[in-house]
C-alpha cells in the first residue's frame, strides 16, 4: 500500500509539496520511488535558479532509466538537499523525509490551488 | 508481443513485464539491485526461453559449422560446448552464440532471441551452397524449446536435488554438479529429454537447462522449490544486464552487430584462423595482423555522476578534446558501486594512447600497431550535454573472489 501523507499537496507528475509560509519543499512520492526502484543518482537544480511550474528542473536515475522531475510551483530555488546527492537511496527509503530534493520561495501562491489534494492523488494512482 | 511458457509464472511472482525484442519478459521482480546481488551472493533463476535453438545434425554437420562459425568445432568433444560467432563475408557479426556437441553428429546452437530469424535465414543460405549439404540436417527448434538459467555461488548446493535421474547423453556424469565448465549432459525429466550445461552469462557458477516448452514450467518450479532454502530468487532481464556488463560480456545489438568484427570487439580468442577457410576469414585475418579500425574499451566513471548509458558520446581529453566514440553498454554496477560501461573508440585514439614499446621496431612492424588504450587513460562521457570524467578500465570490472 503506497504512502500518501495527508499534510502534503501533489502534482500529477508524482512530485509532492510541503508548504511552510512562502517556502515549498519538493520531492517525489512513495508511488514514484516504488516504480523507479533503486535510485542511483540524483541531479538537482542550482540554488538561486528561478523556475516556472511544469519546468523540468531535476533528474532521478535508476539502474535502467533517467526520469525528469518537473517543478510543481514557480519560484526561486533557495536550498537543495546534499544528502540525496551523496546517498541517492534516500529517495527510496525516505521519499517524504530525508529524500527531499529542493526548497523554493513560492512566487505564484495561486498555483497551490492547481495541485492535487492527497485523496485526488491517491485516486490518480489507483489506490484505495 | 510473444510470451514464453513461463509467462504466467512471471505474473504470479509479480514480475514487472516489459517488451524485449518482441517478447513480453520480466525486467525485475523486486528490484534490479536486489536480484543482481542475490545472484552474486546466493543464486538467481532466469527465464531464457525467448532465446533460439537450432539443431544441426549429420555426417557433415561439423564441416558445415566450421565453415559458418569462427571457433573450431573440431575441438568439441561429445558433451561439450563452445562460445563462437557467426560472421558475414566482411567479418561483421551476424550473431554470437554457443555451439554444443550433443552426440557424435548432433549439434545444438543457442542463439540470441533478437536474431533468430536473421540467423536461421543466414544458416539456410549458407547451407544451400554448401558442397556437402546432403549430409547436413538443419532445424529451427526455437518455438518448441524452453530454457532457464540458474546462476550463483550456491547453485551447487541444490542443483543435484532437482536433477537426480541418471544422465544418458552428452557428458555422462553421476551427478549434474560433476559437469565441468562448458560440458553438457542429458537426462529425462517428466519423460522428455532435457539438456543441462555448466554455462552462463553472469560470471558466477551456474547451469543452463534446455527443455521442451511443455515441461519448462515444471523445471522452473522444481528449481524454485529445492533452491528456496538456499537463497534462490527469480531474477529478471535488468539484473541479467547489470551482471553481464560487470563481466564485460558482449550483448548483440550493442557491442556486436553486422558492421563490427570479433577482432574489434576483442573476441579474437574465439576466431580460429588456422582451422581452414570460413565465412569472413580474410577480413578477420587482416585485422588480426594489422589491427582493427575501431576498438572496444571498458571504462568506469571516476567521479559521482549519473550512470553511462548506450549512445552517450565518449570524448578524449588529451592531446585534445574530441569525440572519439560512443557507449554501447552502460549502467550502474551494483557489485562494484560505480558507473561502468563499454564502447568503441577510434583507431586514432587507440594509436595515440596505446603506445607500446613492443610495437615500435619498424623491422618487425612496418605499420603502426594500435593496441588497447591502457587502463587509467582519462576520457569523458557526455551525459545530458555535460562531460563527466571517466577512465579506461581493465576487463572485467568484477571478478569472483577465490574461496
Amino acid at each position: 500500500m503506497t504512502n500518501v501523507p495527508g499534510d502534503l499537496k501533489y502534482a500529477k507528475s508524482h512530485e509532492w509539496v510541503r508548504v511552510s509560509d512562502d517556502v515549498a519543499t519538493v520531492g517525489i512520492t512513495d508511488h514514484a520511488q516504488h516504480e523507479l526502484t533503486d535510485v542511483v543518482f540524483v541531479e538537482l537544480p542550482a540554488s538561486g535558479r528561478k523556475i516556472k511550474a511544469g519546468e523540468a528542473c531535476a533528474v532521478v536515475e535508476s539502474v535502467k532509466t533517467a526520469s525528469d522531475i518537473y517543478s510543481p510551483l514557480s519560484g526561486e530555488i533557495v536550498e537543495v538537499n546534499p544528502a540525496v546527492v551523496s546517498n541517492p537511496s534516500l529517495v527510496n527509503t525516505e521519499p517524504y523525509a530525508g529524500g527531499w530534493f529542493y526548497k523554493l520561495k513560492i512566487s505564484q501562491p495561486s498555483e497551490l490551488e492547481a495541485l492535487l489534494k492527497p485523496e485526488q492523488y491517491t485516486a490518480q494512482i489507483g489506490g484505495a | 508481443m510473444k510470451r514464453t511458457p513461463l509467462f504466467s509464472a512471471h505474473q504470479k511472482l509479480g514480475g514487472k513485464l516489459i517488451e524485449f525484442s518482441g517478447w513480453e519478459m520480466p525486467v525485475q521482480y523486486t528490484s534490479i539491485v536486489d536480484e543482481h546481488l542475490a545472484v552474486r551472493r546466493d543464486a538467481g533463476i532466469f527465464d531464457i526461453s525467448h532465446m533460439g535453438e537450432v539443431s544441426i545434425c549429420g555426417p557433415d554437420a561439423e564441416a558445415f559449422l566450421n565453415q559458418t562459425l569462427t571457433n573450431d568445432a573440431r575441438k568439441l568433444a561429445v558433451g561439450q560446448g563452445q562460445y563462437t560467432l557467426m560472421c558475414n563475408e566482411r567479418g561483421g557479426v551476424i550473431d554470437d552464440l554457443y555451439a554444443y556437441r550433443l552426440a557424435a553428429q548432433e549439434y545444438l546452437l543457442i542463439i540470441n532471441a533478437s536474431r533468430i530469424d536473421a540467423d536461421v535465414a543466414w544458416l539456410e543460405k549458407q547451407l544451400s551452397t554448401f558442397g556437402k549439404r546432403a549430409g547436413v540436417d538443419l532445424r529451427n527448434v526455437s518455438a518448441q524449446t524452453g530454457a532457464v538459467a540458474i546462476q550463483g555461488p550456491r547453485v551447487a548446493e541444490f542443483t543435484d536435488r532437482a536433477f537426480a535421474d541418471p544422465f544418458n547423453g552428452g557428458t555422462i556424469v553421476a551427478k549434474v554438479t560433476d559437469l565441468k565448465k562448458n560440458q553438457v549432459t542429458r537426462m529425462q525429466f517428466e519423460g522428455r529429454d532435457i539438456w543441462i550445461s555448466r554455462t552462463g552469462y553472469t560470471g558466477e557458477d551456474g547451469f543452463e537447462i534446455v527443455a521442451p516448452g511443455e515441461i519448462i514450467e515444471a523445471v522452473w518450479n522444481k528449481l524454485l522449490a529445492v533452491g528456496a532454502s538456499h537463497g534462490l530468487k527469480p531474477a529478471g532481464l535488468g539484473a541479467r544486464d547489470t551482471l553481464r556488463t560487470e563481466k564485460c560480456y558482449p550483448l548483440y545489438g550493442h557491442e556486436l552487430d553486422e558492421n563490427t568484427t570479433p577482432i574489434e570487439a576483442r573476441l579474437g580468442f574465439f576466431v580460429a584462423l588456422d582451422k581452414g577457410d570460413f565465412v569472413g576469414r580474410s577480413t578477420l585475418a587482416e585485422q588480426k595482423a594489422k589491427g582493427p579500425g575501431k576498438r572496444l574499451i571498458a571504462f568506469e566513471m571516476t567521479d559521482k555522476s549519473a550512470p553511462p548509458r548506450p549512445y552517450y558520446p565518449i570524448w578524449s581529453t588529451a592531446p585534445k578534446a574530441a569525440q572519439i566514440g560512443e557507449v554501447t553498454s552502460g549502467t550502474y554496477g551494483p557489485s562494484v558501486g560505480k558507473g561502468i560501461g563499454m564502447g568503441y573508440v577510434s583507431q586514432e585514439f587507440a594509436l595515440v594512447t596505446g603506445y607500446d614499446a613492443r610495437f615500435t621496431d619498424p623491422r618487425l612492424y612496418p605499420q603502426p600497431q594500435s593496441v588497447n588504450p591502457p587502463a587509467g587513460t582519462p576520457i569523458e562521457i557526455e551525459i545530458r550535454g555535460r562531460r563527466a570524467p571517466a577512465e579506461v578500465a581493465l576487463k572485467p570490472f568484477y571478478e569472483r573472489k577465490a574461496n
